[in-house]
């Protein structure tokens, strides 16, 4: 309520919103998307916080308790809340360590592919002629492969693990970014903003970078947010195919994987990784939802 | 409209010489030797193996063995298994169909469901039915399938009962593949049971690679109807007294389809990716699972001619989806 009658406030005192009040105002009005940040928020404190929060270690086997049922289920007990897996390792701290790898991975691979392909988008599009048509043409050959395929084979190249896997998918993403930067740039550069800036002086570095990218960011912020719940999702399926993380490491796919042949025996160990997978990716698409609705103009205004 | 045609076959030329630079060079970059990958022996005499080189050809400069690759690619030599000694071609077009027809079933089925829900949700704008069809449309959205597929494993085939886990159809039933579409060659071989079977084979796949495409579908539905649903023409249409029906099911949704099948065509590669997990959660024998099989057992010529093959088919349909698009929409031409 506070924000509404702040923004009422300014309205009436003449000065104009601060950039934050107003995105947040948006944000804020997507009951999804403060969910989907509480929710994400909430993972992440369990992963930085994972060796405080976790019950029992992620690695000790307790060959006593094998494929313990979860505590709502006969036979299942406070001990271990989500039961355990075949060689009586805790399920809930686990996926507590897991969410770790997962955010790392979304971290890593959106920073990669941002980075590049922001960079690569910004040459195309500012600079356009052979340089731009090399560059898209090369965009079109990765996006000829269907990305888990072309990940997969990466990994297979470059050898199984979890910073290969990070490689592949950042590699695969990428070209959505450039096509993005580059046609954001294109509508930018002829306009008049842009034209002062140049007539008066400035650089094409610092057309590139201090005049024109600002203006850019709003559909790459929304796309990053897609990217990372994608590279989580991309990160479990090769862990799940035995190309991502390799076991024992608590990541929800390779968790999933190992956990495969147990299906008609206990439903509880291929449940629970899969459920905190989607959960993660649910929160961040939500999220995503809102950031587009603050961050686009032509919403705003229905 | 012949301009057009050939402005995306040009296109297409660099396309497909940069897919076959990756996929001639993928067998290079391995770790390891190519001899001992191609002709999976472990140990070999120093003679041998000059002697193998020479007789792949590899001791040739890079250019020239690339060129010989890419003449082969357009005589449709894609190269043969090292471990069945097949040619990759052959197992391709045997099991491409099983893919074919799944992902064909899975895009109907996300089509069908997926548009009127779309359109119910923007015409019911805020309501709790658009609310929370959007709702399932992002949990959909969120899905990790290979994780939802062992899901419906446990309840449907472990819990009730109802399907079977694993392949295209019964062992009792055998016919000759006439389209190696399960479904019409069990139609056509007239055993009683044998499409009933067929379709409770492909039930949990189709579910399972349908639910991405039918969250996006969904999604992209809403929002395209709710943007014409704004626009002075609908307004008119409706000012003219015509039923609601109409003003939605022809006028609006007629120019809401133009985002809606471009997503559509998007989904190709969407489907092909979620085929290898498919595939591989089901013991469904398509291309996907072939892939995934071959990476694991190491037979890196069907990974290479398979990469080539499958994106081949990625650029002709969107070849098609472009062609089809500047057909209704002769804006884009230009």
């Amino acid at each position: 309520m506070s924000i509404v009658q702040n923004t009422a406030e300014t309205k009436t005192g003449g000065t104009p919103p601060s950039g934050l009040s107003e995105f947040w105002y948006y944000f804020s009005r997507n009951k999804g998307a403060v969910i989907g940040l509480f929710v994400f928020l909430f993972i992440l404190f369990m992963a930085i916080f994972a060796p405080f929060v976790a019950p029992h270690s992620p690695s000790i086997q307790n060959r006593e308790l094998l494929l313990l049922p979860p505590v709502f289920q006969q036979g299942g007990s406070w001990g271990h809340i989500l039961g355990t897996d075949a060689v009586g390792r805790d399920i809930l701290s686990r996926i507590i360590y897991g969410a770790r790898f997962s955010l790392f991975i979304g971290l890593v691979v959106v920073t990669l592919s941002v980075v590049s392909g922001v960079l690569i988008g910004l040459v195309a599009g500012y600079f356009r002629g052979k340089v731009d048509t090399f560059i898209m043409r090369i965009m079109d050959i990765i996006l000829a492969f269907p990305s888990l395929l072309l990940a997969l084979v990466l990994v297979a190249v470059l050898g199984p693990g979890l910073l290969n896997a990070m490689i592949a998918i950042s590699l695969v993403n990428q070209p959505h970014f450039v096509r993005l930067t580059r046609a954001a740039v294109m509508t930018e550069k002829s306009k008049d903003y842009v034209v002062g800036s140049k007539v008066a002086g400035a650089g094409t570095l610092r057309l590139m970078f201090l005049t024109i990218l600002p203006n850019c960011l709003a559909p790459l912020i929304v796309q990053a947010t897609l990217a990372f719940s994608a590279a989580i999702l991309d990160a479990a399926a090769l862990g799940f195919l035995g190309m991502g993380a390799q076991p024992p490491t608590p990541e929800w796919g390779t968790m999933l994987a190992e956990a495969r042949e147990f299906i008609q025996r206990a439903w509880w160990v291929v449940t629970f990784p899969g459920l905190a997978i989607l959960i993660t990716v649910l929160a961040i698409n939500l999220m995503g939802d809102g950031l587009r609705d603050a961050l686009d103009p032509k919403l705003k205004r229905s | 409209m012949f301009r057009f045609i050939f402005g995306r076959l040009a296109v297409l030329i660099p396309t497909f010489l940069g897919v076959s630079i990756i996929a001639f060079s993928f067998i290079r970059l391995l770790p390891g030797d190519p001899v001992m990958l191609m002709s999976g022996e472990r140990v070999m005499s120093p003679e041998r193996h000059t002697q193998i080189m020479h007789q792949l050809g590899l001791d040739r400069p890079m250019y020239v063995q690339y060129f010989d690759y890419l003449t082969g690619l357009l005589t449709g030599d894609f190269g043969s298994s090292i471990v069945t000694k097949r040619p990759v071609l052959d197992d391709f077009l045997q099991l491409f169909p099983a893919t074919l027809e799944l992902a064909l079933c899975a895009i109907i089925v996300a089509m069908v469901l997926g548009i009127p829900a779309g359109v119910f949700a923007a015409v019911k704008r805020g309501t709790w039915f658009d609310q929370s069809i959007m709702g399932v449309a992002l949990v959909g959205y969120s899905m990790p399938i290979f994780w939802w597929g062992l899901l419906l494993i446990i309840f449907f085939s472990g819990y009730l009962g109802w399907t079977p886990v694993s392949g295209r159809i019964s062992a009792m039933y055998f016919f000759p593949p006439v389209t190696g579409f399960m479904l019409i060659d069990s139609l056509l071989s007239g055993q009683t049971g044998a499409f009933k079977s067929a379709a409770t084979y492909l039930i949990l796949p189709t579910v399972v690679l349908s639910t991405i495409p039918l969250a996006v579908i969904a999604r992209q539905t809403r929002s395209a109807m709710l943007e014409v649903l704004g626009e002075d023409y609908v307004r008119t249409a409706r000012a003219k007294g015509l039923s609601p029906f109409r003003v939605i099911g022809v006028h609006a949704l007629r120019n809401a389809m133009i985002p809606v099948i471009t997503t559509i065509g998007l989904q190709v590669g969407v489907l092909l990716a979620g085929a290898i997990l498919t595939e591989s959660i089901f013991s469904w024998p398509g291309i996907g699972k072939w892939m995934v099989d071959s990476v694991f057992k190491r037979d890196y010529a069907v990974v290479q001619g398979g990469l080539m093959l499958i994106a081949g088919v990625i650029m002709i349909v969107n070849l098609v989806v472009d062609l089809l698009y500047g057909w209704i929409n002769p804006r884009i031409r230009h």
